[in-house]
């Protein structure tokens, strides 16, 4: 993998339509290396399709994905994915541990099960988000914030070097989701690239160094402090964006 | 003496049948498991019910009413009206369950204009065709056992092998997509392996009643259990219990087919299961929310009282 690389992720010219119209026109997006990018836009803005287009989720209508310079498909391994914590039926037969060892699943490749290092893994993972006392637990028993922690720790034992997120701060409360941000600011320490779609505009400026403004097409993108602007704001909420105070 | 050998050929009988019954309970205890919790228990009532032209046209094809043969048959049916099912909510805007019926419903419809179609040409080898239709558990042959178990010894020995990819598909599929699992692969694969275990129950069970045998035992397990190995083990034994019950019953009172009574075996199995279950079953669950009430209105009023003292 080439270190040195300008661009962590580039999209060029991505249209995704799940009927005639489409749901992403024509986006640009270019993620730098070693940065914490928020995707911030209104409800169906097209956040999580984004997200699922980089990964080949959905099949574009036109357009070009690149993981550090190559397709999704020959860069999987350095990607880490955190899906919306709804998607799922935790009512699935299973405890945390497991779940969290699924995210080595990919390295482990075809019919190989996880074994100890895997769970070795998986613990310290569940430490960094402070589920340990949890490993045990049936699924169907957690909270939504710590069913999102089970979710990240499954995204970090990926080992990942890009990490995208799809609300990750969905439905955790406020120390939960310090306690986040400190994690993902690590990560970007250690020089990851984590992609988080978030919808709180107050917290953009303190957690995020860059911002991608999106409403079916890319409105902006950029460091928060260039990019992050009421004028910005207003072209991809419309009007709707009183509650933002003198920015 | 004459009555003795007869005894014993009719417990041989009674044996190979309940083998038989045994081993279809285990393959669909196991692999309904993952269509009950893939939220796909009417897939198995729809490929049932599509397998019935297959049977017809591998008898008007070859003539002969080998189990294997007419297995085949009902394989490539069932496995092509799942397809259609798949294709048209994928191609079209009808919904999942609406396509299901629409399936099931032409191609059982079908079959049995094909099954009439057959016993009007009065072939004098068409008796017993219609025994796909509600099960004939008790006509089992020795060969038919072989074929079961074969086949659906393949289709559990797939299940363990991809085990942790057929998980990861029923659990979070885009997760398993996005780490590079081949998921229309995976689906297939899990289709093929309904299909198996459908298709090897017909001839006992009978097209109307076998996405029972699929779905009961596991609708069961997972009253009893919070692991998927576990529910799979246990929806499989609870499988070829009712399997084997539902043989001697059958066979000791002459009048009751065997399909229809495994099933009822399953059925009362299902119900103890929601009711006495430990964790999910409703009898201890209203215990356990009368004695917390109790418990809380206890401390309430303690701390009631302590305050008054003070
Ligand atoms: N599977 C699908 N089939 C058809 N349309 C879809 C599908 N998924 C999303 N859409 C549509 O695409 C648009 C964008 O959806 P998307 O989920 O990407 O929005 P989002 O920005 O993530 O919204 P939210 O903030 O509510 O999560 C929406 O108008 C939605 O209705
Ligand atoms: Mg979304």
């Amino acid at each position: 993998m080439d270190t040195k690389a300008t661009k962590a992720i580039e999209v060029t010219d991505l249209t995704v339509a799940y009927q005639e119209t489409p749901v992403l026109w024509d986006i640009d997006l270019d993620v730098p290396p070693g940065v914490l990018l928020a995707i911030v836009g209104p409800n169906g803005a097209g956040k999580t399709t984004l997200i699922k287009a980089i990964l080949g989720l959905v099949r574009p209508a036109a357009g070009n994905v690149l993981i550090y310079n190559k397709p999704y498909a020959a860069q999987r391994r350095i990607v880490g994915y955190v899906p919306q914590r709804g998607t799922v039926d935790w009512d699935f037969p299973t405890n945390v541990l497991d779940v969290v060892m699924m995210g080595r699943y990919g390295a482990l490749g075809w019919i190989r099960r996880p074994g100890t290092k895997e769970r070795e893994l998986a613990m310290l993972a569940l430490q960094k988000v402070g589920m340990e006392d949890y490993k045990t637990r049936q699924i169907s028993q957690l909270s939504s914030g710590q069913q999102q922690r089970v979710f990240l720790a499954r995204a970090l034992i990926q080992d990942a070097t890009v990490y995208l997120m799809d609300e990750p701060f969905q439905g955790v409360d406020a120390t939960t989701e310090r306690a986040i941000v400190t994690l993902l600011q690590e990560l970007r320490e250690n020089g990851k690239t984590v992609v988080v779609v978030h919808h709180d505009l107050q917290t953009v400026t303190d957690y995020f160094d860059w911002v991608t403004l999106l409403n079916i097409r890319r409105i902006a993108s950029g460091p928060v402090d260039d990019t992050f602007t009421s004028d910005n704001l207003r072209e991809t909420y419309g009007g709707r964006i009183a509650f933002m105070k003198n920015r | 003496m004459e009555y003795l050998s007869l005894l014993l050929q009719n417990h041989y009988t009674l044996i190979i049948v309940s083998i038989g019954a045994a081993l279809l309970g285990t393959v669909s205890g196991a692999l309904g498991t993952y269509a009950v919790l893939r939220r796909q228990s009417l897939l198995g009532d729809a490929i049932s019910h599509a397998a019935l032209p297959g049977i017809a046209i591998a008898f008007m094809l070859t003539g002969t009413k080998t189990h294997l043969i007419l297995i085949i048959g009902a394989a490539i049916a069932g496995w092509l009206g799942s397809l259609v099912i798949l294709s048209i909510v994928r191609l079209t805007r009808i919904k999942y369950d609406s396509a299901l019926a629409l399936v099931l419903s032409t191609f059982f419809g079908f079959g049995l204009v094909l099954h009439t179609f057959i016993q009007r040409t009065g072939n004098a080898n068409q008796a017993g065709l219609d025994k796909f239709l509600f099960g004939q558990a008790a006509t089992m042959l020795k060969s038919d056992v072989l074929t079961i178990g074969i086949l659906g010894g393949v289709a559990l020995v797939l299940m363990l092998i991809f085990w942790k990819e057929l998980k990861l598909l029923i659990f979070d599929e885009g997760f398993a997509a996005s780490i590079g699992f081949p998921i229309r692969s995976l689906d297939f694969l899990l289709t093929s392996l309904l299909v198996i275990a459908i298709v090897i129950g017909l001839q006992a069970v009978g097209a109307v009643l076998m996405s029972a045998m699929l779905v009961a035992p596991a609708v069961a397990a997972r009253q009893w259990t919070n692991r998927l190995s576990l529910m799979v083990i246990i929806a499989a034994a609870i499988g070829a219990f009712s399997g084997v019950i539902g043989t001697i019953i059958s066979s000791v009172t002459t009048r009751i087919p065997t399909g229809p009574t495994i099933i009822l075996c399953t059925t009362v199995i299902v119900g103890f299961s929601i009711v006495f279950a430990p964790n999910r079953g409703l009898l201890l669950n209203r215990i356990r929310q009368k004695k917390n009430r109790r418990i809380f209105k206890l401390a309430t009023q303690k701390t009631v009282l302590g305050e008054r003292i003070q």
